[in-house]
């Protein structure tokens, strides 16, 4: 396939995913620009974190997991034989649900990912460190317990490390699966604040349950129906004026 | 519906009465027995008894060499069976999933576990001793009881890699961690209280077992003591069984004593596990 202009930073075409003989990704044809927010939205069940997992791989260990169809970044193929899972994961991070952060001490959650690449030098480690807990306004809160345990974080604090963690690794995707659906409001909008401020940086796709918060935080909304993806356009015009009448039904309440 | 009620409720009751019965009784039996060994034992545990040779003579003889041979082969089998059995365990909870081969291996191990250990003292036998020429010694032995132990090993190590939630290791390949590192890094560290108790239970049965090494031939009265894994050995419960096999009351003594101190290692190796286990558990919480 040749890369043309239009397809942005992320490209889907065609793309199919079965688990065994469900069919649970059906046709989806999508492109995403650099540097902006995308919020999938949608009932549960419909396919949303199937598709997000698809742009890292992370489905690859599910059993009777198949997909039909070519994902692009940057123009590759992500699904190439050549491509190795590890290299693509570096560029595509993903922020999951719960907070997951390692047993282990924060320095070390955040390190983690350029420990694995072999990189040993304490003073860029450092630096990393520093640096990404800024980003993600942990830093004031944890530069003096930098080697306690990150389990005795709360959970909103554990989930802005989760982000400081993948962004540490430098990726140009960030993937994020309803980050803040297990936060109290107050944890939820700062990591709201965060995703506005990562957009200078990164290219965000954001699963939520929560229409305002996909208002907010979002340039383009994705709306996916029973494994379809129903409409795709920008934030505003979603909300306001969608042209399906399922996504009007979605957004005002009717079902989901 | 209260009558229904009210016989819910006695039989709720009546498996509580239940339980605790069988609970004291099974406490009694245990102390009734540990008083008697201690009445007629704890009299002989004395500096010589630890330092003495076997003897013709019960109040002259000691477990010397019987100590020193159970610690040999606790860590010989330790050696052996820990790297063997944790190595399966992973590559049968990572690896081996999809595959034919790990499963028919898998239903295998479980049935392995079950097999009386006289029986791998037979197949020992005939192995270690006779076939690799390894004779009645520490290593034979050590080996025999690595097969023992191996099913043990390798279920426990499961269990406790299983235990490891799926949310780590999905946070672990995000970054970019081949399955490999994430096995090292992070499922090993988060699973190593449950690895260690597995393994310590393990090695704690391989110390009170006999049958196996009866029947590869390691019931010799021996007076030197064991300097290399070639060489002959005895080990604690064997001697307790010899001892008791004898007709003077002196004999009867000694086992006794014997038992306390096989007792209290293995008191001390469960303790260890169950305290490495709170130690962890305190640690790590999902
Ligand atoms: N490992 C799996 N094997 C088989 N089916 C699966 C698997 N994972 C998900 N599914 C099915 O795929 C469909 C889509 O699931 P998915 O998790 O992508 O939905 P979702 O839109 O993220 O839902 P939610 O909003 O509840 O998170 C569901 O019907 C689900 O039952
Ligand atoms: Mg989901």
């Amino acid at each position: 396939m040749v890369k043309d202009n239009n397809m942005g930073k992320l490209h889907a075409e065609k793309v199919n995913v079965y688990y065994g003989d469900h069919h649970i990704i059906k046709d989806v044809n999508l492109s995403i620009q650099e540097n902006t927010v995308t919020a999938f939205i949608g009932p549960s069940g419909c396919g949303k974190s199937t598709f997000l997992r698809l742009l890292n791989r992370m489905n690859d260990y599910i059993e009777n997991f198949r997909k039909t169809g070519d994902i692009l970044i940057d123009g590759n193929d992500i699904y190439d034989k050549k491509v190795r899972v590890e290299e693509l994961r570096k560029r595509v991070g993903m922020v999951f649900q719960k907070p997951n952060p390692f047993p282990k001490t924060i320095y070390e959650n955040v390190v983690y990912g350029l420990r694995i690449q072999g990189i040993k030098d304490k003073s860029k480690l450092d630096k990393v460190v520093e640096d990404s807990l800024k980003q993600v306004a942990l830093w004031n809160e944890v530069k003096d317990k930098l080697h306690q345990s990150a389990l005795a974080l709360s959970g909103g604090q554990q989930q802005r490390l989760c982000i400081a963690r993948t962004i540490a690794v430098e990726p140009t995707i960030i993937l994020m699966d309803e980050p803040a659906s297990a936060l109290d409001p107050i944890s939820s909008a700062k990591i709201e604040d965060l995703i506005s401020e990562l957009k200078e940086k990164f290219t965000i796709i954001i699963v939520t349950h929560n229409m305002q918060q996909a208002s907010r935080v979002s340039d383009k909304t994705a709306f996916f129906y029973l494994g379809e993806l129903v409409e795709y356009g920008a934030t505003d015009q979603i909300f306001t004026k969608p042209v399906k009448e399922l996504t009007q039904n979605y957004i005002t309440g009717r079902f989901g | 519906m209260k009558q229904k009620f009210d016989i819910n409720r006695f039989k709720d009751n009546a498996f509580k009465y239940f339980g605790i019965a069988c609970t004291l009784f099974g406490l009694a039996v245990l102390s009734v027995f540990l008083i008697n060994i201690l009445i007629e034992g704890l009299g002989r545990l004395n500096w010589q008894f630890f330092t003495s040779l076997p003897s013709r003579k019960p109040e002259k003889a000691g477990i010397l060499i019987c100590l020193l041979g159970s610690i040999w082969i606790m860590f010989l089998t330790a050696l052996i069976a820990v790297p063997l059995g944790v190595a399966s365990g992973i590559f049968l909870e990572e690896y081996g999933k999809k595959n034919k081969f790990a499963s028919f291996i898998e239903i295998n191990i479980s049935n392995l576990a079950g097999v009386p250990s006289i029986i791998y003292g037979l197949l020992a036998l005939e192995i270690f001793v006779r076939i690799l020429g390894l004779g009645k010694s520490l290593l034979a032995g050590s080996l025999t009881l690595s097969l023992l132990i191996l099913p043990i090993i390798i279920v426990s190590t499961r269990e406790a890699i299983k235990a490891v939630p799926k949310s780590i290791r999905e946070a672990s390949y995000a970054l970019g961690a081949t399955r490999w590192q994430t096995i090292w890094f992070q499922v090993l560290p988060a699973a190593s209280g449950g690895l260690l108790t597995g393994v310590i239970l393990a090695i704690s049965r391989a110390v009170g077992e006999s049958a196996p090494l009866i029947v590869i031939g390691a019931l010799l009265y021996i007076t030197t003591i064991p300097t290399s894994p070639m060489d002959d050995f005895a080990v604690m419960p064997i001697q307790i069984f010899n001892w008791l096999s004898r007709p003077q009351k002196g004999f009867i003594e000694n086992a006794t004593a014997a038992i306390i101190v096989l007792l209290l290692i293995t008191f001390m190796m469960n303790g260890l596990a169950i305290y490495l286990r709170n130690r962890w558990q305190k640690k790590i919480k999902w």
